[in-house]
């Protein structure tokens, strides 16, 4: 019964992806780069909310330190074309593995703390390393690093004029990390992630080592985060402290989880097609006045659904179908009586 | 040869002497009842076998192996697993998702996991709440889901801190019967209760802790006419209840 659920979904899923690729080719959205924009921006921070769903959602260390791995994905990256003069794909690996050996190291003592204490020490991560990358030399301090002119190309990761080979890298980042939080989710890790969630104790008591489950959750999760952030540079041909490893960026991960639904499959990718457009748009409606507005409408949003469902949206659709199909089966049981 | 020795087990919090130089061993097989007034150092004891707590003195043995001190995720995998006294599930997870994480322990393979799992659902009777949240269930089906958890990681020893406690009489039964079934089955018990009615006739061996101290180890039969156990714990009234029914048994 429950396998079957799982197939079905998975197939569902699995349509879904085809259309995503199938989608530059509709003219409207060939000839128009904003919506190409808007698409890659999705795609992008679904990607970065469901690798922090990881550890923040299924397994329930909610983590305000994500820009700092993102971050150092990004130099990662940015550092291989602009310091090195070569292709970003090494930056990129040599970043990511960066990034979990600093999450895995500097999440050690702090899985100590609980809760918010755990929270709250990840906040002061992000500080640390704005002011060390502020002032580290060699990755050139304040004034970022900035993209020189290389050819085009999926060698160099990088096109100036489309951005529908953009989309193509955004949407196998997506289909990368979603596949692989699917495996995850189906399998042992999965419940495991879940058990730590629900209550370390009984985990513990029951064979698992929580601190090593939540080590190698943290560790993957900083990871995909740095591909995400990798992805981000070479998108954005430019990268400094303050635009990587900030606390907006770590609140972005969060928020656009919790909206979606902490803990589920889908929860990332609603969030984020409702926060990007919502942020574009008003951008693009209101200009310099609209930065903000996108925050104020996302946070209210926010507000009203945590205030009914803490599961965020996911939860609200969990909640509808589980009512309809309970007065479904009211139905179906009376109809028989009245004939 | 035992199963598990308890050698000497001293547990301090500050001057408070929780545990002091508790021996024991539980045999293989046996069904083995711990008693005792209210803070008598029991569920410390639990948590010192199983590594919750760090025990101040003394050591334990498990199949031969010096558990003393190891994490409890450690001494779980070796297989003393333990439930709790105040329940602990995952509240968020199904009834079927608490028990398939037990399942995990000896076996990662996702579908031979659910087959365990499934056989601990018939097992303990909670074919009916499958699918529901775990949080949602009653004290009684919690509690037995905490036993489902426990048996689906194939334990050698469990170790039950009160399982009956708050259940109606026709649930203490039911657990009763289960327990009886499991023993058969070779899985070996130390059991925390106070439901006397309950453990004292499935129980091979009852050990008495009163503040902190061993103060009886013995039979059931012996125990119920221990003078120090009586004043301690049981007071008159309730001995001689025991004692007639004890009688009964023989007579019959």
């Amino acid at each position: 019964m429950k396998n079957k659920q799982i197939k079905k979904l998975d197939i569902y899923w699995f349509i879904f992806i085809i259309i995503l690729f199938a989608i530059p080719l509709i003219p409207q959205v060939a000839g128009n780069t904003f919506i190409q924009h808007i698409l890659v921006l999705v795609l992008l921070y679904a990607s970065m909310s469901q690798a922090w769903n990881i550890i923040g959602g299924y397994c329930g260390q909610v983590s305000f330190g994500h820009s700092v791995f993102f971050g150092i994905g990004a130099y990662g990256a940015g550092m291989a074309v602009v310091k090195f003069g070569i292709a970003p794909w090494p930056g990129v690996l040599i970043g990511a593995l960066a990034a979990m050996v600093v999450a895995v190291l500097i999440s050690y003592p702090c899985f100590k703390l609980k809760g918010h204490y755990f929270a709250i020490a990840t906040f002061a991560i992000v500080e640390i390393f704005n002011r060390l990358f502020m002032v580290w030399y060699w990755v050139e301090g304040a004034l970022g690093l900035d993209y020189p002119l290389v050819e085009e190309g999926w060698k160099n990761f990088m096109w100036y004029e489309t951005k529908i080979p953009y989309y193509y890298g955004a949407l196998i980042l997506f289909v990368i990390i979603f596949g692989l939080v699917r495996f995850i989710e189906i399998n042992r890790f999965g419940f495991y992630l879940q058990a730590v969630r629900e209550d370390q104790e009984t985990a513990e008591s029951t064979g698992i080592n929580s601190t090593l489950v939540k080590l190698m959750a943290m560790g993957l999760s900083a990871f995909l985060a740095a591909l995400c952030g990798a992805f981000f540079v070479q998108y954005s041909l430019r990268v400094d402290p303050p635009m990587v490893m900030c606390l907006s960026i770590s609140m972005t991960f969060v928020l656009v989880t919790i909206l979606g639904g902490t803990g589920t499959f889908l929860g990332p990718l609603l969030g984020a097609m409702i926060l990007i457009p919502l942020q574009e748009y008003t951008r693009v409606l209101w200009g310099g006045l609209g930065s903000g507005i996108d925050l104020i409408v996302f946070g209210i949003l926010i507000v009203l659904i945590m205030v009914r469902q803490p599961k965020g949206i996911m939860g609200m659709i969990n909640e509808i179908t589980k009512y309809l199909k309970t007065r479904k089966s009211n139905l179906d049981s009376e109809s028989p009586e009245k004939v | 040869m035992a199963l598990l020795e308890v050698k000497g087990i001293s547990k301090n919090f500050g001057s408070l002497l929780a545990n002091n130089d508790v021996s024991f061993d539980v045999k293989e097989g046996s069904i083995v009842g711990l008693i005792g007034p209210n803070g008598a150092g029991k569920t410390t004891l639990f948590n010192c076998i199983t590594g919750i707590y760090k025990a101040s003195k003394g050591n334990v043995k498990f199949l031969g192996n010096d558990i003393t001190n190891l994490p409890p995720y450690r001494v779980a995998r070796l297989g003393a697993v333990r439930t709790f006294q105040i329940v602990h599930t995952l509240k968020e997870m199904s009834v079927f998702n608490n028990i398939i994480i037990g399942a995990y322990l000896r076996e990662s393979n996702s579908e031979k996991a659910a087959k365990i799992a499934e056989d601990c659902l018939d097992i303990c009777f909670l074919k009916e709440v499958r699918n529901k949240r775990a949080g949602d269930l009653t004290i009684g089906l919690k509690k037995r889901l905490e036993l489902a958890r426990a048996l689906a990681t194939a334990p050698k020893l469990l170790m039950l801190d009160e399982c009956m406690a708050g259940l109606t009489s026709t649930e203490v039964k039911e657990s009763v019967e289960l327990i009886k079934n499991l023993k058969i089955k070779g899985i070996t018990f130390l059991i925390v209760e106070h439901i006397m009615e309950a453990i004292m006739p499935i129980a091979d061996k009852i050990v008495v802790l009163d503040s902190g101290i061993k103060i009886a180890e013995d039979k059931p039969e012996i125990i119920i006419r221990d003078k120090r156990v009586i004043e301690a714990y049981f007071g008159q009234k309730f001995s001689k209840r025991l004692q007639q029914k004890g009688g009964a048994k023989t007579n019959g």
